[in-house]
């Protein structure tokens, strides 16, 4: 890549750099500089002028450096391959980095991003002669034991005629399978890898409605405040409210085929944990472990800043990709403020007018440019596939009022928000139910009562009631004390305390509790209701409510979350049975 | 436009060029100095720079282009001239000379001797900026360190490879705390080759004589090396520091096979000095005139911490930083807490009580400790009575809340058990003495004694095979 010189270097402020004497540098175009061969990208042009963004650390660039051209944009590689990966914010797979460099990441440093020597056992799917389509589906590749590849003709060819194709065997990505024919009687040779520009969203037929819920396991998320495949939400909390332990969880055991997790900006110990944890762990749908429906892009923080700019982009290009073979494909970006941070920085670096606390006036744009390639899709060939996007917001000292968290609140529809008072106390996940709100309510709402017998929206909506009431009745007891309140009322603040600690609270590392069945949330829940209903029709003849409380069946269901599994649902039956028993027992004392 | 030959040529001129002296700058504004007319110099170079009298100092090329260069010098510019001022681009970023030899010794911010003697030559040359590590080279940090010191061993568990912060306050007792640590610090089972470096930036003299008596008492101090900057050093030497202090650790850590830990304080002088650069350089600030790159900034520093596999080393950070009017959302604390795993807070009303340490466990958070410890690393009970223990604490503060407003005599039984449980965990499980070492077990078991003050029926975050086996013992 030493052919094409686009300008020379002349002035370089950090990880900003100003070209001279530029000519048919493009837009957007991938650049590198100097005998290093950094990796940058130009962001603007003026006057024989250009400024590049550099991707790595800039130290020892000189004016006067020459400038290479790659005559395309920044674009990543898509192929079979990319699953069980971990990248860096411009797709160089950290492993090869190691193997090249060691433990420390040097500069300039260059390798494609699936592997060109390893061979796929192809199977085609059409046959010579065939009328293909943009996004249709030429063959199938096996990329792990979960994800059937599929192979599709690039967006770029409207239609053609399949001249020759590969018969089933084993190729590299480099192989020619397919040659097709033009309308126009020019021939193009396709193999299995396609490249697309991070920053242009891959195309589609058409936007669908969305009404399936993204199942997190997390009792919180799915029953009051669920997520739809597609959507988009945001997790706004200071430090140490557990962002990254939610998006953790929800990488883990959500629904979706594929998961694209992205660091950006965050801890490196973070990734390694992942790293570490997600090939051991156990998918309970399929039985396989995690990594075989993974891609993991780790930018940690001490990477360079323009990089943690470009992972957001690469990873939903690989997510729209897989989205587009027939995925439903979840994406974490932990966080994103991590990557307005970087925009401010590189804004201020050019020397841009800010607009609030020092962000570009684009922040806005860019934000809502990127929630916007969510969307449960029909693709090009016709199939439909789903991205949804969960963003970590890191609030500079939790404060929610800060542009970032305001912007993002604007172009998401759902808001999850962390809350520091509880995460102190360890109630985990430390989802504030005051703060938080779902749009998707209406949109999920025939999937979910479907899957509890019609319940799921009534009961949502009581239990919704009752911790609103219960905020109410907590102010009262802070100016005079729990013994002002009647027994019924003190009842709600005994309820709503066991909701907490046995529905809302979940523990990430109990082996039964770190995912719960949409099955339990329903019966959980339902218990939780009776609980209520017949405690107060007994409190209303007489029982106190100290009696009802020191149950041992109570007890017991403050811990079901922990000591009933996933798909004992008798256990929770018996349990609500023996629960309406003891309380009638009780009633029937008092009544005589 | 050149052709590649050309700029081979380039290339070489540059090579012989570097280390030629240029002489008289352009501008002099606080630490930076601006030069015109030198030859093509690279970003991040360092410069040797020559005052009127004939002395060096040790600067670093900030930005670069056609027509100027601006150099900041770490040792400040007094004294220095327009006419007089001399300067050596040297073709190379700034390096330090790492060995082991440089434990035991005294160094400013720039790795040179303070006390005059000579630094032994160096057994290697490092780049201060560092290289960040490649995430999947990283060994998962989990061996658990004991501090002897119940609430960090019992509530937020240090491990070795971990970077946790002390965010205190003027006049706490940090330095104590980190001086304890310091000394009792140990991985149990594997005594392990260990050693202490010590980064001060911006420090008063009697806080850095404080450390060093510390360490001298304790006969650790030939396993200590010293860098400091102190409060009357000029300011930006305090941004080098700590990169000079971790470029040492790494190579004690990496190459060596110690298990270093490194102590910074403290870090609001860090990032004030770098305001104060980018405020000279006319960037556009961020909040309260921090500069916008401080969170990548910061990170550099706090990342160089971990395990790598295939090595035996580590390096653990322990910074301390004073949050400004105690103010926990002040940017520097708010953006360290977002970087390293976990923070350390204190608390003014616990110190005022005369409880030492005076850490406020609620705030204060490990993010390793989940790994750390349980059956085999501390011992089984240890994850849930240490997350009992919080929600109980936590519960009473809003006991406390209550009596405040409605008397302490309205109060249920069950309140007053918990005020009980409160009084004595801060008491007795918080409250140490400076030389007080406590093992694990006893920690633990302090723990337990407290949660005996509530009836059993309220610790829900515990097993009834533990509560069986532990409470009221």
């Amino acid at each position: 890549m030493k052919e094409r010189i686009v300008g020379q270097v002349k002035r370089v402020n950090g990880p900003v750099i100003i070209l001279k004497d530029v000519n048919d540098a493009m837009m957007m175009e991938m650049v590198r500089i100097g005998e290093q061969q950094l990796v940058g990208e130009v962001v603007k042009l003026y006057d024989g002028q250009a400024t590049v963004q550099v991707y790595e650390d800039a130290t020892g660039i000189c004016p006067g450096d020459n400038v290479y051209g790659s005559g395309m944009s920044l674009s990543v590689e898509l192929g079979p391959g990319l699953i069980g990966t971990i990248y860096d914010g411009i797709q160089r797979p950290l492993e090869k980095l190691m193997g090249a460099s060691g433990a420390f990441i040097s500069r300039g440093l260059n390798f494609p991003a699936v592997d060109h020597e390893k061979l796929w056992a192809f199977v085609p799917t059409v046959e010579v002669g065939a009328i293909v389509h943009c996004g249709m589906k030429f063959g199938t590749v096996v990329e792990t034991d979960r994800v059937l590849h599929v192979l599709m003709i690039p967006p770029s060819i409207a239609e053609a005629t399949v001249a020759q194709i590969a018969s089933e065997g084993a190729y590299t990505v480099d192989d020619i399978i397919v040659t097709v024919v033009l309308p126009n009687g020019k021939e193009e040779k396709l193999t299995m890898l396609q490249r697309w520009p991070i920053r242009i969203p891959r195309p589609v037929a058409e936007r669908l409605a969305l009404k399936q819920p993204l199942i997190t396991g997390l009792r919180v998320i799915d029953t009051l405040f669920p997520l739809a495949k597609g959507g988009t939400v945001a997790i706004p909390g200071g430090f140490g409210t557990g962002k990254t332990m939610t998006q953790h969880s929800i990488a883990q055991w959500c629904d979706a085929d594929i998961i694209v997790y992205i660091g950006c900006g965050e801890r490196g110990n973070e990734m390694t944990d992942v790293l570490r944890e997600f090939p051991l762990l156990v998918d309970p749908r399929t039985g396989q472990s995690l990594m075989e429906r993974t891609i993991l892009i780790a930018n940690t923080s001490n990477m360079p800043v323009s990089a943690r700019e470009a992972s957001i982009y690469t990873g939903i290009t690989m997510a729209e990709y897989y989205r587009d073979q027939g995925f439903h494909v979840a994406i974490m970006a932990d966080s994103t403020s991590r990557w307005a941070e970087a925009l401010r920085e590189l804004s201020g670096r050019m020397e841009e007018m800010p607009a609030e606390e020092g962000f570009p006036a684009y922040l806005p744009t860019r934000i809502a440019q990127f929630y916007e390639r969510a969307g449960f899709m029909k693709c090009l060939s016709g199939i439909e596939g789903s991205v949804s996007i969960i963003g970590a917001v890191s609030p500079p000292g939790g404060d929610f009022s800060e542009p970032v968290t305001q912007h993002t609140k604007r172009f998401v529809r759902c808001f999850w928000g962390l809350d520091r008072s509880l995460a102190s106390s360890r109630h985990y996940p430390a989802i504030s139910w005051l703060d938080s709100y779902s749009e998707y309510l209406g949109d999920v709402r025939s999937w979910w009562n479907e899957h509890s017998d019609g319940a799921w929206q009534l009961h949502r909506l009581e239990i919704m009631e009752l911790l609103q009431k219960e905020v109410r009745l907590q102010q009262i007891v802070k100016l005079v004390g729990p013994d002002a309140l009647p027994d019924s009322q003190n009842f709600i603040l005994e309820v709503c305390a066991l909701f907490k600690t046995a529905f809302l609270q979940q523990n990430a590392f109990d082996l039964v509790d770190r995912f719960c069945s949409v099955e339990k949330q329903v019966k959980m829940l339902s218990v939780i209701l009776d609980y209520y209903q017949k405690g107060s029709e007994a409190i209303a003849k007489g029982v106190p409510m100290v009696k009802i409380r020191r149950l041992k069946v109570v007890q017991e269901m403050a811990r079901m979350r922990l000591t009933i599994g996933n798909d004992d649902m008798e256990a929770i039956d018996k349990l609500q049975l023996r629960l309406e028993r003891s309380i009638d027992q009780l009633g029937g004392i008092y009544e005589n | 436009m050149r052709t590649n030959k050309e700029s081979l040529l380039v290339q070489t001129d540059r090579h012989l060029l570097s280390g030629r002296e240029y002489r008289g700058a352009s501008r002099i504004d606080g630490p930076l100095v601006y030069m015109r007319n030198t030859h093509a110099v690279g970003y991040g170079e360092l410069v040797e720079v020559t005052s009127p009298d004939g002395t060096r100092r040790a600067g670093q090329v900030l930005d670069t282009s056609d027509d100027a260069v601006v150099v900041q010098v770490f040792e400040g510019t007094d004294g220095l001239t327009l006419p007089g001022t001399g300067m050596r681009f040297m073709g190379e970023p700034l390096t330090l000379p790492v060995s082991e030899q440089m434990l035991g010794r005294v160094m400013n911010g720039l790795g040179k001797s303070r006390d005059g003697s000579a630094i032994p030559h160096g057994e290697a040359e490092r780049d201060v900026n560092g290289e960040p590590i490649n995430p999947t080279a990283r060994e998962y940090p989990r061996d658990f360190i004991q501090t002897g010191i119940s609430v960090i061993d019992g509530m937020t568990t240090l491990i070795q490879g971990q970077k946790l912060p002390i965010f205190s306050g003027n006049g706490l007792d940090h330095n104590q705390l980190a001086a304890q640590i310091a000394r009792q610090a140990k991985v149990r089972g594997n005594s392990g080759d260990f050693c202490i470096v010590f980064a001060a930036m911006g420090i008063k003299y009697d806080v850095a004589r404080f450390f060093t008596d510390s360490f001298e008492e304790t006969g650790v101090l030939d396993n200590v090396a010293l860098f400091l900057s102190l409060a009357d050093d000029p300011s930006i030497e305090r941004t080098i520091t700590p990169k000079t202090a971790l470029t040492l650790a790494e190579h004690l850590a990496f190459d060596k096979g110690k298990q270093v830990l490194v102590i910074m304080t403290d870090m609001t002088n860090y990032c004030e000095s770098l305001r104060e650069i980018g405020t000279m350089r006319g960037e556009i600030p961020s909040r309260k005139g921090y500069p916008g790159y401080l969170y990548s900034n910061l990170a550099e520093i706090y990342e160089r911490s971990g395990k790598i596999s295939g090595r035996s080393g580590s390096i653990t950070q322990l910074p301390i930083l004073s949050m400004p009017n105690d103010d926990i959302s002040h940017p520097v604390p708010d953006l360290t807490g977002y970087i390293t795993e976990g923070q350390i807070v204190f608390d003014r009303s616990m110190q005022a009580r005369g409880i030492y340490p005076p850490i406020n466990c609620l705030p204060s958070l490990s993010r390793l400790m989940k790994d750390g410890i349980g059956e085999g690393m501390t011992r089984a009970d240890h994850p849930h009575l240490s997350n009992q223990l919080f929600a109980s604490y936590s519960h009473v503060k809003d006991v406390q809340n209550l009596a405040s407003v409605i008397g302490e005599e309205e109060l249920t039984t069950l309140d007053h058990q918990y005020l009980d449980f409160g009084s004595f965990f801060e008491k007795k499980f918080v409250n140490q003495g400076f030389d007080e070492d406590r093992s694990i077990e006893q920690t633990l078991d302090l723990g337990w004694e407290a949660l005996s003050k509530l009836p059993s029926e309220e610790l829900q975050r515990l097993t009834d095979e533990e509560i069986a086996e532990h409470y009221g013992k």
